[in-house]
């Protein structure tokens, strides 16, 4: 039974690190261009900070999770990786709410303060976020699930 | 000789332990002072501009621009998440004396890390949309609205600045309720 725990808590680490490449490579190749009356319009992640926050916050996790594959899991240091297990999955949620208040702008647009939604003329690059988000949100529930998985072990030390 | 050590060990554990909830009611009692600050402010962030926009003869035509809160989703998340754990932090400390059970205690750990999410994910999002209305975004032609409506951007300010205070404190709490469950897993060892 304990084995199956092990095993299971060993997917959702590969997981976590597969997701949070996915989100940063997607993002980092959203690019789209369109032309309006002549004028060449320009979609790229870096120009909204939000999105270049999403970026470094998964590039960190994804780090991180490499890392912390190759520690093993009774020695002193798995202690202070609960620590950051929780620090980053706060993280990769301030990212995906950051990148996701951006997304919906850029869909919906905000006709109060004269700001109209851009994913009609870059669909492309739309598309990239949206790919993107999706991974960001997988890796948020699997570093969840990794931190609910630390407090069970932290209550109960006995259980291996 | 086990019961000698077992009684030591309360004892010696019990000013420790004492330590750590007061802390944590302290923490608990800062963190629903933010959080209920960022909301009311953000709640009641308004601003009316009247421009004249032509003039017929000389009747001036005015026209009046209002920027608040509902007009952002971002906004309206950031209220609601905060209100709903400033409401959480109340209850938890109206009902402490029902919460002496383990099992309860665990529960509002874990509710803990929930709220404390909801806050984050909440001043992440109005931060972003602040930071897009004092810059703008030139690639988009979406031009920065705080330099007509600076009261409204300093409101909205100060209130994410109290939410961000708010999640510090939240996981500072999150943090020292763990510590305070381990330690009662040493006391409750010896019951």
């Amino acid at each position: 039974m304990a084995k199956v725990w092990r095993v299971f808590f060993l997917l959702l680490r590969l997981l976590a690190v597969a997701a949070t490449l996915c989100a940063v490579v997607i993002m980092a190749t959203s690019h789209d261009s369109t032309t309006v009356f002549g004028i060449t319009l320009e979609a790229k992640f870096q120009h909204t900070p939000a999105l270049v926050f999403f970026v470094v916050a998964n590039g960190i996790a994804f780090i991180y999770s490499l890392i912390v594959l190759f520690i093993p899991s009774t020695s002193l240091l798995s202690r202070s990786i609960i620590v950051f297990d929780v620090i980053l999955a706060m993280l990769l949620t301030a990212a995906i709410a950051a990148a996701g208040a951006m997304a919906q702008l850029g869909k919906k647009g905000n006709s109060h303060a004269g700001w109209f939604p851009i994913c009609d003329r870059v669909p492309n690059f739309c598309d990239h976020v949206m790919g993107a988000m999706i991974c960001g949100c997988v890796a948020v529930i699997t570093f969840l699930l990794i931190v609910l998985y630390d407090i069970h072990q932290v209550l109960s030390p006995k259980f291996p | 000789m086990a019961d000698e050590n077992g009684k030591q060990t309360e004892t010696e554990s019990r000013p420790w332990h004492q330590t750590v909830t007061l802390l944590l009611v302290s923490l608990r009692l800062a963190a629903l002072v933010a959080t209920s600050t960022a909301a009311g402010l953000m709640a009641f962030n308004k601003e009316t501009k009247t421009v004249t926009v032509a003039v017929v003869g000389t009747n001036p035509i005015l026209q009046s621009f209002t920027a608040a809160f509902q007009q952002t989703p971002a906004f309206v998340y950031f209220v609601l998440a905060n209100a709903i754990a400033s409401l959480y932090n109340l209850l938890a400390m109206l009902l402490r004396p029902c919460l002496k059970n383990r099992g309860r205690q665990v529960l509002v750990h874990l509710l803990d890390m929930v709220v404390f999410a909801l806050v984050v994910t909440g001043a992440a999002a109005a931060a972003s949309m602040a930071e897009l209305g004092k810059n703008g975004n030139k690639y988009a032609r979406w031009n920065p609205i705080c330099d007509r409506f600076e009261a409204f951007c300093i409101r909205g300010g100060v209130a994410l600045v109290a939410a961000f205070i708010g999640a510090v404190l939240l996981l500072l709490m999150n943090a020292l309720s763990v510590v305070g469950l381990t330690c009662k897993n040493v006391t409750s060892n010896n019951n």
